[in-house]
């Protein structure tokens, strides 16, 4: 007992003991920085959704893995060029928005948010039991080698520059966060559009919109389908990090991981969402390195808690986030 | 369709002419006895097609599943209809639920009969604490839907990894007996299930009388119906709030222990079960106790005799299917009166 305490004991005296030496280098920040820019894409959905329109959309990782797995497919299994299957699986997933929202937009939000999980869980069930077509828990390899051909091209313009020997994955990273910083910007601005106004219209009062002769279903579509591509250009940086595609990557959990962004960045705010998901991900990633005397399983644990936590804990106190406005969290009723 | 001529799409005079025909409106007015006469006739055409045997052979199991669904799904509509909370933390009331049955079961060695009061107890200490500490509170501040469906996340995966913290992912089971069987009218059961289905349907019928007769019963089911109006009438609101919770924390407990000893117990089997659960509830009537009840059981017959027509693997998506189909085609539910949804 006293040999167990004693093996112990440098952590029970320092609880929160962290190796710094993970957070100074590039490999860390790399890896953290494609997984804030992929869920900055990804929250941009939720927020135009539910920051914007007032649709609380409980699937959007179905939607990333439509649009990522029907890239995969396309590549893998079709033999399409990557860049073609691109446009094309955004098409698919925008699709997919249409068809999830037609029926489901007509019901009350909470009835709404039920529909969108169950088409979530079927897209993951469906990926999990269509082996022939999406690889079942095998996954699906090997879509990747026209982009790896343009992430070597990077890497030796950064050698070029005088980077010695630069990331593999830091391409990645580059193209991750100027797309995820164009969609935010393009987003920013389309809000100010008659169009944005009427969408964030739709959010105060649906019916007065209604009133005024706009086809609120039509524009909640859209915001569903911009959503839903949203989702799948996540999904392609999802799966470029990852190099294969996998249903567990698209657990609900994710979808709740975006929440988690969305609300941290703060509702109605699009540039927030960027800093809610660099916050998350840092924490989610750094709390590896906590020097606690646990299995890793359990850390995996602890910071699964801490979503929960951080979602409860935010909701009660301080619903409308970091830069949210009080004034636009209508989600009452 | 004769060649030439064209399809005539479905325009709205003819789904006017449909919602005025005389089954619609037999439909409208007796919704319960055109849901039988619906599955009766679906009985009538599997026994034709597969023979009767089988049709009641997966109807077996299907009432061992189905009993699982309406005892998690009762608890779940009475929260929604009485808080309007929809409460994605209920599938992790069956996983505590289940975990405190192996603790008691299998740490401790004690009999399942004795680990299924303490699971349905401790489960429902669990549903009245975060009442008190999370949900009482909330709705004192007059919080918002989104605030309420995202801490009821929250508390999910609170539930879901904390269970996982003290007993890890590996898959575990109850102190059951999976191999011995039961055998009648050359039907042949798991013992197991056929307990399942026995306490299942002992519970349901108990609730069921309990809702229908009992004064307490009779206030939640009025709470469910119209909060104010109940209110108006003198009723007690906390004191039902608190014993809903109670009772909807007892019988997820008690689905979880039974899920569990016909499955198997892991983190992730409540979550699994929450789907299925609110589609029980959507197909009875979203805040309709008896209903729930009802749906349950039929979702449940209905996802084991699909397996007549359909590789099993894709049982699960016939739970989604149901869910989805309610939701667009009838979302007041099968028993249920056309209200605004």
């Amino acid at each position: 007992m006293s040999a167990l305490l004693a093996s112990h004991l440098p952590a029970l005296t320092l609880p929160f003991a962290i190796t710094l030496e993970p957070f100074t280098a590039v490999k860390f920040w790399t890896g953290v920085g494609i997984l804030a820019a992929t869920y900055t894409i990804f929250g941009l959905g939720l927020q135009l959704n539910v920051g914007f329109t007032g649709i609380v959309n409980f699937g959007q990782a179905g939607f990333m893995a439509v649009g990522a797995y029907s890239m995969g497919i396309l590549v893998v299994k079709a033999d399409w060029s990557f860049w073609i299957a691109l446009p094309v699986a955004i098409m698919i997933a925008m699709a997919f928005g249409v068809i999830v929202g037609l029926p489901s937009l007509r019901l009350r939000a909470d009835y709404f948010a039920i529909a969108t999980i169950a088409f979530a869980e079927i897209v993951r069930f469906t990926a999990q039991n269509a082996r022939g077509l999406a690889g079942g828990n095998q996954g699906i390899f090997g879509f990747d080698d026209q982009w790896n051909n343009v992430s070597d091209t990077i890497n030796g313009w950064l050698e070029s520059l005088g980077w010695s020997d630069p990331e593999t994955l830091f391409p990645l990273f580059i193209v991750a966060w100027a797309v995820a910083l164009i969609l935010t910007a393009a987003l920013y601005f389309v809000q100010r559009t008659p169009w944005g106004r009427v969408l964030r219209a739709i959010r105060e009062d649906e019916d007065a919109v209604r009133a005024l002769g706009k086809n609120t279903l039509a524009y909640k579509l859209q915001s569903l389908a911009i959503s839903a591509a949203l989702g799948a250009i996540a999904g392609f940086f999802l799966a470029l990090n990852l190099a294969f595609l996998h249903p567990a990557e698209f657990d609900p959990l994710f979808t709740f991981i975006g929440y988690g962004v969305l609300v941290l960045g703060g509702l109605a705010n699009y540039w927030g969402v960027a800093v809610g998901s660099i916050i998350m991900w840092t924490i989610l990633e750094g709390s590896r390195f906590i020097d606690l005397p646990l299995t890793p399983e359990h850390v995996e644990a602890v910071r699964f808690m801490l979503v929960g936590l951080l979602l409860i804990l935010l909701m009660a106190f301080r619903p409308q986030g970091i830069f949210g406005k009080r004034e636009e969290m209508v989600l009452g009723e | 369709v004769e060649a030439g001529t064209v399809p005539e799409p479905v325009s709205q005079p003819l789904r006017e002419r449909l919602r005025e025909s005389r089954a619609a409106r037999l439909a409208a007015r007796y919704p319960e006895r055109s849901a039988i006469a619906v599955i009766g006739l679906l009985v009538l055409f599997m026994i034709a097609t597969k023979g009767a045997h089988d049709v009641a052979q997966t109807g077996l199991n299907g009432l061992a599943l189905g009993s699982v669904y309406a005892i998690g799904a009762v608890g779940l509509t009475l929260v929604y209809g009485i808080l309007k909370l929809v409460n994605f933390a209920h599938g992790d009331f069956l996983t505590f639920g289940a975990f405190m049955a192996f603790l008691v079961n299998v740490t401790w060695g004690v009999p399942l009969v004795f680990a299924i009061f303490f699971a349905m107890a401790m489960t429902a200490l669990l549903g009245v604490t975060f009442e008190r500490v999370m949900w009482g509170p909330m709705r004192a501040r007059k919080a918002g839907l989104l605030q309420l469906l995202l801490m009821s996340i929250g508390l999910a995966f609170l539930i879901r990894y904390a269970v996982q913290y003290v007993w890890g992912t590996e898959i575990r089971g109850l102190d059951v007996n999976d191999i011995a069987t039961v055998e009648f009218l050359g039907l042949r059961i798991g013992r197991t299930e056929f307990i399942v289905i026995i306490v299942g349907f002992a519970v349901l019928i108990a609730v069921g009388l309990m809702l229908k007769f009992s004064l307490l019963g009779k206030q939640m089911r009025a709470l469910a119906d119209n909060l104010d109006l109940a209110e108006t009438t003198g009723i007690d609101t906390s004191r039902v709030i608190l014993y809903t919770w109670l009772f909807a924390g007892a019988l997820a407990g008690l689905a979880g222990v039974l899920a569990g000893a016909v499955t198997d117990v892991r983190p992730t089997l409540g979550f699994g079960l929450l789907l299925p659960i609110f589609a029980a509830v959507i197909l009875g009537g979203i805040g309709d106790a008896f209903g729930a009840l009802a749906g349950g059981v039929v979702l449940g017959l209905m996802i084991e005799w699909s397996t007549l027509f359909i590789d099993f693997r894709w049982k699960t998506a016939v739970g989604f299917a149901v869910l989805i189909i309610v939701l667009v085609v009838r979302p007041q539910g099968i028993f249920g009166r056309a209200r605004a949804i």
